[in-house]
């Protein structure tokens, strides 16, 4: 199935080659879960502090049970802040 | 004991600067700066006053920490009566100023009174005298810092001076220090030009030395630079990115206001993002980033410093916005870009170069362009106001224009100058000033993130996210994550982060510290700094105290409850699209439970009982 990745800040360097700044589309196997695909590109996981797929939180304990689905945005983060 | 024990007056009517002891009674309740000055101010004004009358003060304060080697000890406040919003100030600035003022053997200034001519103050350690200013009136901030910087031949004297907004009546002008750091929210650059006090000149060669316990204080300071170098936040998330690394991580979860919060989420969020600063553009190869700075004893260095591509519109032809300045930071590029729908990141660095020259503060000034676009889109403001100019959400070449007449005072300036709330009073749509006691919001939407539409609605100096930065747990992280939409436990949250925050405002430290540091780490540094008792507890009652204190300042300027509250806009339209789409704020769910944390009564009185409690 098609889902799209975005990683930022820090994270950028885990993108593989594409023209898009954050996003790429990419092929996984069926039912990925997102703690799967956060280890497939190699993330350390405390650097993996922010993920979303489709905007909404996954907070680490669930990343193991949650089940990715065509078409689906993960977005991840290090951990950040500003103001 | 790090206070300097002496306060310098000067008398702006009669021209006379005394030195005075510090009240160490209120020191000991206060502890310094934000704190310690709004007692100050409390006690010597009264809050029903003309805010840009003779009878408000101006207060520069430092912490007990400021100038010290405890990281981001540097800070300094302007504390007064607000002229934008008619409550209290209190707008905090780091760079290099404060930790100067301190070296000089100052707590505190305190202005009162007005000049009758343009003056500007030069402090050389214990010597301060009133010196004629006439010759900087009309000038730019940047450029009366080098004119004053050359009078004095002295390469490392520290000014903190007003540009020419200020000068002009635009309610929400800033204090310039070291030319890129602003004390920039509430207009108390406005109060500094209403006494006709262009400029604050200090060169302190004194060192701080007097720390109440010097080992002590080199553990535990050494101790906390350490947990903020260990921490992936200000170890290397703030440094590397700074704090515009948020507007894809706010935008991503449906909390970026857009086009005057008409709209949540921006399509160019990425365009004028921490991220798109790092690239390398085509003209010269060079990246709007040049490179991070840092604060006075700062170990974090968050700071931007940016420059404009040569070849872009807004710089052309015009070498002396060509080099390095201060750059973006997240609030600024928020205000500026997506609440005006402009992702012209050459453009929103250029307008953010003449904030910082002529001294306004950027989020307001933002939000109150973007309430005109708003009204122009409506046709409620047209072209025969603007002069010609066409002044559409997006429209970047637009905002430029105006922003370089308002600079100086032209065109639709006057109307700008006024902030948002009176903009939209004054063309007949009070609903479209997106306000809290007449100040403008930050760059986080309350309808999808509820806690901080508590933290803004019951803010003491109107909008803001640095009385109760609620994002950190509520988005980030940290120190936990609790829910975007849930509004349990909010009122507890930001009762927490607000007395915490005006703790740390006090100390002389930078808020951001508190990404890595909890209460734990800065009790003891402020411990070894100063006699008394300063535990984690008592640091978090007086941090309840001063906010406490805050609240009775504005009361006895004639606020209530009902001022407590997010414009209709918040509340009743429902976010359209995105991961948020169909929420508003629901204020009225978590205020109530907010009074009750704070000990205060279902009106949001402060009742003798708590008073009394915190020995108000």
């Amino acid at each position: 199935m098609q889902i799209n990745i975005e990683f930022y800040a820090s994270l950028m360097q885990y993108l593989p080659p594409g023209k898009s700044r954050h996003r790429r589309e990419i092929s996984v196997q069926d039912g990925l879960r997102v703690n799967r695909l956060v280890e497939q590109f190699h993330i350390p996981e405390k650097m993996a502090h922010i993920v979303l797929v489709n905007g909404h939180f996954v907070d680490a304990d669930k990343r193991a049970d949650r089940e990715l689905v065509e078409g689906d945005v993960v977005s991840i983060w290090p951990p950040v802040a500003g103001g | 004991m790090s206070w300097t024990r002496k306060i310098l007056r000067v008398n702006l009517s009669d021209g006379s600067c005394t030195s005075e002891p510090l009240n160490m009674e209120w020191a000991n309740q206060y502890l310094g700066q934000r704190g310690l000055a709004s007692k100050y101010l409390t006690e010597e004004v009264d809050p029903a006053c003309d805010a840009l009358g003779a009878e408000n003060k101006m207060i520069m304060a430092t912490g007990p920490l400021t100038g010290t080697m405890a990281s981001t000890g540097g800070r300094y406040s302007v504390i007064c009566k607000s002229p934008l919003t008619g409550a209290i100030a209190c707008s905090n600035s780091g760079g290099f100023f404060g930790a100067e003022l301190k070296f000089a053997g100052w707590d505190m200034i305190i202005f009162e009174g007005q000049s009758a001519k343009p003056v500007y103050l030069y402090i050389q350690n214990d010597k301060a005298e009133l010196r004629s200013a006439e010759h900087l009136w009309g000038k730019s901030a940047w450029e009366t810092d080098d004119i004053v910087r050359q009078t004095h031949q002295d390469p490392q004297l520290r000014i903190a001076c007003i540009g020419r907004t200020a000068e002009h009546g635009c309610l929400y002008s800033a204090i310039m220090n070291d030319k890129h750091r602003a004390a920039g929210r509430s207009g108390v650059g406005t109060v500094m030009a209403s006494k006709n006090l262009k400029a604050v000149a200090v060169r302190g060669t004194g060192g701080i030395g007097n720390v109440h316990d010097s080992k002590a204080f080199m553990a535990a300071t050494n101790d906390g630079k350490a947990v903020l170098a260990e921490n992936a936040v200000t170890g290397q998330g703030l440094p590397a990115f700074g704090t515009q690394v948020l507007m894809n991580v706010i935008n991503g979860v449906g909390g970026l206001p857009a086009r005057n919060m008409r709209d949540v989420g921006f399509e160019g969020a990425e365009n004028i993002s921490a991220e798109a600063m790092a690239e390398p553009r085509k003209s010269d190869g060079k990246a709007n980033l040049t490179t991070n700075g840092a604060c006075f004893s700062c170990t974090i260095a968050c700071g931007r410093i940016s420059t404009v591509n040569p070849e872009h519109f807004s710089v052309k032809d015009k070498p002396q916005y060509q080099g390095n300045s201060g750059g973006l930071e997240y609030e600024a590029a928020w205000a500026l870009g997506a609440d005006t729908g402009v992702d012209d990141l050459d453009a929103l660095t250029y307008i953010n170069f003449l904030c910082n020259e002529d001294g306004m503060d950027p989020i307001t000034y933002g939000c109150t362009v973007a309430a005109a676009m708003e009204m122009f889109e409506d046709g409620v403001i047209t072209t025969e106001h603007t002069g010609g100019i066409e002044l559409r959400f997006g429209n970047a070449e637009a905002f430029v224009a105006i922003t370089e007449q308002f600079v100086t005072g032209e065109g639709f300036a006057a109307d700008l100058g006024l902030g948002s709330k009176r903009l939209c009073e004054k063309y007949g749509r009070p609903e479209l000033s997106m306000t809290v006691k007449g100040q403008e919001f930050p760059a986080y939407d309350p309808r999808g993130i509820q806690g901080i539409g508590l933290a803004y609605a019951t803010s003491n100096r109107g909008a803001c996210h640095l009385r109760g930065y609620t994002i950190a747990s509520e988005v980030l992280g940290i120190p936990v994550k609790t829910e975007m939409n849930d509004t349990d436990g909010k009122a507890e949250l930001v009762k927490a982060f607000q007395d915490a925050t005006a703790l740390v405002d006090s100390a002389g430290l930078c808020v951001f510290t508190t990404f890595a540091w909890g209460m734990d780490n800065i009790a003891p540094q402020i411990d070894a700094a100063c006699e008394g008792d300063w535990s984690v507890e008592n640091c978090l009652e007086t941090g309840e105290r001063i906010w406490n204190m805050e609240r009775l300042f504005n009361e006895a300027a004639g606020f209530t409850a009902d001022d407590d509250t997010l414009p209709k806009r918040l509340l009743k339209e429902i976010i359209k699209s995105g991961p948020t789409e169909g929420q508003v704020n629901r204020l009225g769910e978590m205020l109530p439970q907010y009074y009750e944390a704070r000990g205060w009564t279902a009106d949001g009185k402060i009742p003798q009982e708590t008073r009394q409690r915190l020995s108000l």
